[in-house]
């Protein structure tokens, strides 16, 4: 239980595996409690692999092998007793496209929580969660129509909303605003630092104004002549971006990386 | 010239040597015409497939319409009493006419089928036209001819059955529909066959929607796909689709007829008709036909389930969701249509088999409706199978009308396939699909993949 407080997951020397092909090795990560840590790093470098990682997200695909450890709460969450279904609750996920279920906006927010066994009022728990998604008001009016109508940011930020419902500790956000305009980018970017307040989120990004804007702390994967995925440095985000300690980190940030 | 020649390679790959020009321009000109000539060919297959489907339509038309010559046993204007013609007579003189023109016997008989004061003066008029008109078809002629050498059928007829009546007959009537099988042309109905064709179809859904769809869920969703048992598992399903109908036919003969004989008698349940209880019944016809669409509802579920994007899944998973709860909720409505249009369309060709019924054991002459899953029965198919196999002229055109009755069956099936497909398509999948269309190409390799957790 060391560090719980300070630490809302870690890895320890966590590598995956897709078959014989090494995806990522070696990474270690202490992401700290109610921040925002950015994952950047160049195509291909398993920051979302990764990602997927901390919420057994990759338990879906054949052939996929983890070792290593990941301790949330103490707990190793790839421990034979734990149910990767309890992970995927506590530590929810927010994809690249937006992906609301083909049904209502209300459905949309109400399904994680009731297949999750919520017994209280329903309408109460819908409107806190799109209010903390920053969404109620633009849809307090339409929420038995469908979530399809939306645009791509409220659909994103329904997706969030939907996440939070089921109330998890930890986001995963995995590319959340690489789909939408600026505007409606800006408009995630401020969602994502209000729920810092209360949420652990990791984000993997393409775009470094992003990470460097929004996150506390940076972790740069970089990539190998194999094409193995490496951690190269991890540290608060304006240690990242004005004084790494790598080399490789500093190419990368300054566009020098090849 | 080399300089020349190093400076051109550095600016255009294809070092001039494209044609430009004119050159050019006839080359796309003749690039156009070969296409064009390919566009030409292809419509011309689409053209033969009409043809060969017109001239079955004019074929099945041709002859469930047409004059027909008819003699009748006693002329009905000779049983007219008083100048009132038959059809407009009371029952009592009808019950009359027709004690004195059959024998005793027969009227006792059918007394006790059901007392004549109970029958309609409807009734007891077919029985008059039965038994004591007794017409018999002689001739019957083509809609074609019928339409273009209307003299010349009139001329044939007076020569070759004179004091014939000629007129235009439709095969296919109301009566022709709502009658039983007979022995007689002018009286006989498919009614039999088309409770029998509904009772297997609906035995072969009940058996093979749930199971199909069970399996297809299975394999797509839980199944580990590089294992070797489940790929041989899934290679046999897809040979099986393959199988020729009469295979299954033996299949059915062995199993439901003979093995489990007892069950598909009724015998168990003690309902069995007795003198059916040999296990040729409505019951081994629909799991026969329904073994045999089997393979094509998994097949089809199997792509339905397919088709649904990962990304719904992962968007299930990621909330906490149990595997079972993502299939419920998410994979099967978002499947459904696909599933449902291939089930109807599976149940069309289920429909339309002879072959394997043939084995099994369809009655080819039935005049009971069947009573439930335990009796004899006939279907469609077999009843026109039966009627163009008889030497006499008349049931080859109730063959054809009996065509027309099966396809306007399947037609409304089919369009049921596609009704539905769209009720359920309607702010379910296809809003879904327009939006995630590009879905299939973004992290393909990965979404392949998914496997159960």
């Amino acid at each position: 239980m060391n560090g719980t407080g300070r630490y809302a997951i870690e890895s320890g020397s966590m590598s995956v595996f897709y078959g014989s092909f090494c995806a990522v090795r070696d990474v270690d990560m202490r992401v700290p409690t109610n921040k925002i840590t950015a994952i950047i790093g160049p195509s291909g470098c398993g920051k979302s692999t990764v990602l997927r990682c901390f919420n057994r997200m990759n338990d879906l695909i054949t052939n996929v092998r983890i070792e290593g450890e990941v301790l949330f709460q103490g707990q190793n969450i790839y421990d034979d007793s734990v149910d990767p279904v309890e992970v995927r609750r506590r530590i929810g996920m927010v994809f690249q496209k937006a992906n609301p279920f083909p049904k209502t906006i209300y459905e949309n927010v109400a399904w994680g929580t009731r297949i999750n066994g919520f017994r209280g009022d329903m309408d109460e728990m819908v409107e806190k969660a799109l209010r903390s998604a920053a969404l109620w008001d633009e849809v307090k009016d339409k929420l038995q129509q469908s979530a399809l109508g939306l645009s791509g940011g409220q659909q994103q930020r329904l997706c969030i909303a939907r996440a939070i419902a089921v109330e998890p500790e930890i986001i995963l956000m995995d590319e959340p605003a690489s789909a939408l305009d600026p505007i409606a980018t800006l408009r995630i970017e401020d969602l994502m630092k209000e729920l810092s307040e209360k949420y652990t989120i990791i984000v993997v990004t393409h775009n470094m104004q992003q990470a460097a804007r929004i996150s506390d702390f940076t972790a740069f994967f970089s990539v190998d002549e194999n094409r193995t995925g490496n951690l190269i440095e991890f540290d608060e985000t304006e240690k990242i971006f004005t004084n790494p300690s790598q080399k490789s980190t500093e190419d990368y940030i300054t566009g020098r990386f090849g | 010239m080399m300089a020349v020649h190093q400076q051109h390679s550095a600016a255009r790959p294809t070092d001039g040597l494209m044609p430009s020009g004119p050159a050019y321009r006839e080359q796309v000109v003749a690039r156009q015409r070969r296409g064009r000539l390919w566009a030409v060919i292809f419509q011309a297959a689409v053209l033969s497939g009409i043809i060969a489907l017109c001239a079955l339509l004019f074929n099945i038309l041709n002859q469930s319409f047409g004059y027909v010559a008819i003699v009748n046993n006693i002329d009905p204007a000779e049983l007219a009493i008083d100048g009132v013609p038959l059809n407009e007579l009371t029952k009592d003189q009808l019950v009359g006419i027709l004690e004195a023109n059959v024998s005793a016997g027969l009227m006792r008989r059918y007394e006790h089928d059901m007392p004549f004061s109970q029958r309609s003066s409807e009734n007891v008029h077919e029985l008059i036209l039965e038994r004591v008109v007794e017409p018999q078809v002689q001739a019957s002629w083509g809609l074609f001819e019928s339409v273009f050498a209307r003299g010349s059928i009139f001329v044939e007829a007076e020569e070759r059955f004179p004091g014939s009546d000629v007129y235009f007959r439709s095969w296919l009537t109301t009566s022709f529909i709502s009658k039983s099988q007979s022995s007689e042309p002018l009286r006989a109905g498919v009614r039999t066959a088309i409770f029998g064709s509904l009772w297997v179809v609906a035995i072969t859904i009940l058996f093979s929607f749930p199971i199909g769809v069970g399996a297809a869920i299975y394999l797509e969703e839980y199944a580990h796909k590089e294992r070797l048992l489940n790929r041989l598992i899934q290679t046999n399903i897809n040979n099986l689709a393959g199988v020729p109908s009469i295979i299954y036919g033996m299949l059915g003969l062995a199993i439901f007829v003979r093995i489990l004989e007892a069950f598909t008698s009724g015998a168990i349940f003690g309902v069995g008709d007795q003198s059916t209880a040999n296990g040729r019944t409505i019951i081994s016809a629909g799991l026969t036909l329904g073994l045999l669409i089997l393979p094509l509802i998994i097949i089809n579920g199997q792509e339905a389930i397919r088709a649904v994007p990962s990304s719904l899944r992962q968007s299930g998973f990621g909330l906490g969701a149990t595997h079972w709860q993502v299939i419920w909720h998410h994979v099967l409505p978002s499947a459904l249509p696909g599933i449902l249009t291939g089930t109807i369309l599976a149940t069309s060709r289920a429909i339309g088999e002879t072959a394997p019924l043939v084995v099994v054991g369809a009655s080819t002459f039935i005049a009971l409706d069947p009573s439930g899953p335990f009796s004899k029965f006939t279907v469609l198919p077999i009843q026109i199978y039966q009627w163009t196999s008889r030497p006499q002229d008349e049931f080859r055109n109730l063959a054809a009308a009996a065509i027309l009755v099966l396809l306007v069956l399947l037609l409304t099936m089919n369009a049921s396939a596609v009704l539905l497909r769209n009720h359920f398509d309607r702010g379910q999948a296809s809003a879904y699909r327009s939006i995630y269309k590009n879905d299939c190409c973004h992290k393909t390799s990965r979404s392949d993949r998914i496997r159960s957790n």
